[in-house]
């Protein structure tokens, strides 16, 4: 009874507070307000120097990511929805937000809800210039949703799905419900070792560099930038 | 893909690591990218405004002029920079373009200069942002409603007729524009002048006149002469009946035209009258009758052909459609809510006026218009508070569309000032770029003439004319060599026409190689002459062709008979392309004389030709617009 005499009281306030602004005329005014303190966040990188002594960019390297990251955003800060927009415009076909926002995920280390700059430069210098094992953990990350330090089906098949869903609806062949299914067995059949159902980090480098095509590839992207 | 998507993309490729460890197959190789990596600054002179913007800003569009090899064009290799002879105000929003990923829309521009920019650009107007492109494309439909008007103006002006329609289309023509002829005036104003006589005929025979001798009780004065109104009826009605079958008979379509609202209210004028003569002389019927007279009132919608406001009025009402239609809805709405609670509030009053729902719709009515008669009054203080809420409320409720109705007909209006506006100033505007015109065209005329005069002392000739003058007056000399045929102007050709009695067919294309009759003349002996008269045959046709689009010809083309359609065809293909919005026909240009060209060409037929004679071309079908002459026209 007492929680619906309270929101009785609300209610009657507010009804009180709008007949209030009615009569002087302000009914409807303070939207405004609100979205403005919204949008003036701002964030600013450190110096030069300093990132450049954390990435493996050189300084000209970094200058060319800041001004185009800062021409996307000029808040210096990556939002989800963002993020998510970006993406997706390289994957025209299909849906790429559920890998985008695993991908936000895993570029967002300190999980603040936005990439800041740095945080986009270290993924980037770790994806692009780091060493085996740091791409190779980095992935993990990516693939261990919840940050426990395994990965299991259930998460992998999320990430599979996610990335079978880039695809689109008009593949060759067909997309079958099961492919993704079939293809984290197939991940699990290589990399869990001791068949615990579930990947560690180790079991994981160890897989990988076990395979001679995933060495390989990971070469690939040494020149992107 | 928009620009900042261009800078993420090695990051989306950066992030493809993660795919790696699930690939089952190899992945491809990666493209080899063998540009410099570096991002250097470009230098664009625009007009002598420097700009300067990274590479980089500019690579992200490469489907436009500035992303693409075709910049290389512009470059100066002294000055090391790009140059573009373009509107630096302008270069500003495309640079920002580059930069922002956002084309926005200036509104001080002209939607046509800002266009063209773009199209040299290579930019599509589509791009332009949100915040900019309901201007942009308002302004656009706005001009290009306004060119079509005018393009509109132009055709549907006196323009006279083309020459062998039929006398249908000419009654045609005669009736939607009364100006083109006298007795089209007249008829117009005859037709004007009865509708006016039988609506105050109709109006006055209701006028109680004096009553006859010998009586006392007054009589209206439709029955005191009846035999004089009956006359007046009937003549105004004859002379209506005939102008309706006529512009039947005239109609090019006749099934739209009787669909027309005009002729609707035509037949509705005049049909009472027949009706009226048919009908027996029945008291039933009478009663009947009577109301059918009513729609002679309806006469005076006639009208709306002879005066200009009316129809504005008529198109403003059908575009506020809508608003109408609400108006009344909502008004049928608050109607019916008030007068259910006037009712009820007065139920109880004695010989209270407000006897049924109904009836209070009468009250709610005249109160929310604000009339307030005063037939109905409600005594009851209930009645009396929800009466004033309901006048209160009706001022509101008439007051909200009343302002878009307004704009609607100002808008209208103001459309139909301009086009009239443009008429009578394209006038002057036309004979002032005429006379323009006509200097360029007398000087190679000119030259011509002292050239023959003297032909030694060409030092005379050659006063002032600057270089390209000469090139020009060079190039029209080569053009008569290769034709074998002189340009001339108007007054010397229409004199020849004059002389020359030859009748020509004056077809639709006009073939200019039309009747020549049996006139031989080679160019061997007199070459001018018949060059003339030939001349003057031309003159003829060109003055009675109408004056349609406005477009000039920089050359003729010149074929032999045997592929008259496809002259026609090429010449109109070319006069798409040069569109020059000059807004003028100028007749006073040169114009080619047929030499010799024998048989009539009907239209439809091949002439038979006679062998051609060596060197000589004949412009058949060489004029071949259904509207345009053909001219050589000098710049």
């Amino acid at each position: 009874m007492t929680g619906c005499a309270k929101r009785c009281k609300q209610g009657l306030i507010k009804f009180a507070l709008s007949l209030h602004k009615l009569v002087t005329g302000t009914l409807i005014k303070d939207k405004a307000d609100d979205d403005l303190e919204m949008t003036m966040v701002c964030h600013r990188p450190e110096g030069l120097d300093q990132l450049e002594a954390q990435t493996n960019f050189s300084k000209r390297e970094l200058q060319v990511l800041y001004r185009g990251f800062k021409n996307e955003c000029p808040s210096g800060v990556v939002n989800e929805d963002t993020f998510k927009q970006i993406y997706s415009q390289f994957f025209p076909h299909g849906d790429a937000s559920t890998y985008a926002h695993y991908l936000f995920n895993a570029f967002d280390s300190a999980h603040t809800g936005s990439i800041k700059f740095e945080d986009f430069v270290t993924a980037l210098s770790i994806l692009l210039r780091g060493s085996v094992t740091e791409k190779l953990q980095w992935t993990f990350n990516l693939y261990d949703i919840n940050r426990d330090g395994y990965i299991n089906k259930e998460e992998m098949t999320d990430i599979v799905r996610a990335i079978y869903d880039m695809m689109g609806k008009y593949t060759y062949p067909v997309l079958k419900t099961d492919a993704p299914k079939q293809h984290v067995d197939a991940f699990f059949q290589k990399m869990d070792k001791n068949r615990d159902g579930v990947v560690t980090l180790d079991e994981f480098i160890l897989s990988c560099q076990e395979d001679e095509n995933i060495m390989r590839s990971l070469q690939l992207f040494e020149n992107v930038i | 893909m928009a620009a900042g998507v261009a800078t993420w993309l090695p990051f989306a490729r950066a992030a493809a690591v993660g795919w790696l460890p699930l690939a089952k197959k190899t992945m491809p190789k990666p493209p080899v990218d063998n540009s410099s990596r570096s991002d250097e600054i470009l230098y664009v002179n625009v007009s002598g405004v420097r700009f300067q913007t990274w590479k980089n800003t500019l690579d992200r569009y490469p489907d436009t002029l500035l992303g693409s090899s075709e910049k290389e064009f512009f470059y100066n290799e002294d000055t090391q920079e790009y140059f573009f002879d373009r509107d630096p105000e302008m270069f500003r929003h495309i640079l920002n373009f580059y930069r922002t990923g956002k084309l926005h829309y200036p509104r001080h521009e002209c939607i046509q200069a800002f266009d063209e920019e773009l199209a040299f650009y290579g930019i599509v107007p589509e791009i332009i942002g949100d915040c900019c492109m309901e201007e942009y494309r308002d302004r656009k439909k706005e001009n290009q409603e306004r060119l079509a008007e005018d393009t509109e103006a132009n055709e549907a002006m006196d323009a006279p007729l083309p020459p062998h329609s039929t006398s249908r289309e000419r009654l045609w023509r005669a009736f939607e524009n009364p100006h083109t002829s006298t007795m089209a005036l007249v008829f117009y104003y005859v037709t004007g002048f009865f509708i006016a006589v039988s609506v105050i005929a109709n109006v006055v025979e209701t006028v109680p006149c004096r009553p006859p001798k010998g009586s006392v009780k007054e009589l209206p004065c439709g029955e005191k002469y009846q035999l004089a109104f009956f006359c007046m009826d009937t003549a105004c009605v004859l002379i209506f009946t005939f102008e309706y079958l006529m512009r039947l008979f005239a109609a090019p379509s006749r099934c739209k035209f009787m669909r027309s609202v005009m002729s609707v209210i035509d037949v509705v004028a005049i049909m009472p009258y027949y009706i009226g003569l048919v009908m027996p002389e029945n008291e039933d019927v009478s009663g009947a009758f009577v109301t059918l007279r009513v729609f002679r009132v309806f006469r005076i919608f006639k009208f709306s052909r002879h005066s200009q406001g009316l129809r504005i009025l008529g198109y403003t009402l059908k575009s506020c459609a809508s608003e109408l239609g609400f108006l009344l809805f909502s008004l049928t709405m608050a109607i019916i809510i008030f007068a259910t609670v006037m009712f009820y509030a007065e139920k109880g009053t004695k010989g209270s006026t407000f006897t049924s729902i109904p009836a209070s719709f009468w009250y709610t009515i005249v109160t929310m218009t604000t009339l307030g008669y005063g037939d109905m009054v409600p005594n009851t203080i209930a009645g009396k508070i929800f009466g004033s809420i309901c006048s209160l409320s009706g001022v509101l409720v008439i007051a909200l569309p009343v302002p878009v109705i307004v704009s609607n007909f100002s808008r209208i209006y103001h459309q139909n000032q301009r086009a009239d506006k443009m008429r009578a100033q394209q006038k002057v505007r036309l004979a002032r770029i005429r006379m323009a015109k006509k200097g360029t065209t007398n000087a190679f005329l000119q030259y011509k003439e002292d050239r023959d005069r003297d032909s030694d002392s060409t030092a005379l000739c050659v006063k002032n004319k600057s270089a390209f003058e000469h090139q020009h007056h060079h190039l029209l000399h080569c053009l008569e060599k290769t034709t074998n045929h002189e340009f001339t102007d108007e007054m010397t050709y229409s004199e020849l026409c004059m002389t020359e009695s030859v009748g020509f067919r004056t077809s639709r294309s006009t073939s200019l190689s039309s009747q020549q009759g049996a006139q031989n003349n080679s160019t061997g002996c007199c070459p001018r002459r018949a060059r003339r008269r030939a001349a003057m045959r031309l003159a003829n046709s060109t003055v009675s062709v109408s004056r349609g689009s406005v477009q000039e010809l920089d050359t003729l083309h010149v074929k032999t008979t045997s592929i008259p359609p496809q002259t026609r065809s090429s010449l109109n293909a070319q006069a798409d392309d040069l569109k020059l919005n000059c807004g003028e026909q100028d007749f006073t240009a040169a114009i080619i004389s047929i030499p010799t060209p024998p048989a009539n060409t009907p239209d439809e037929s091949l002439p038979p030709s006679p062998a051609p004679i060596p060197g000589i071309l004949r412009n058949t079908r060489a004029t071949a617009y259904t509207h345009d002459t053909v001219k050589i026209s000098s710049l």
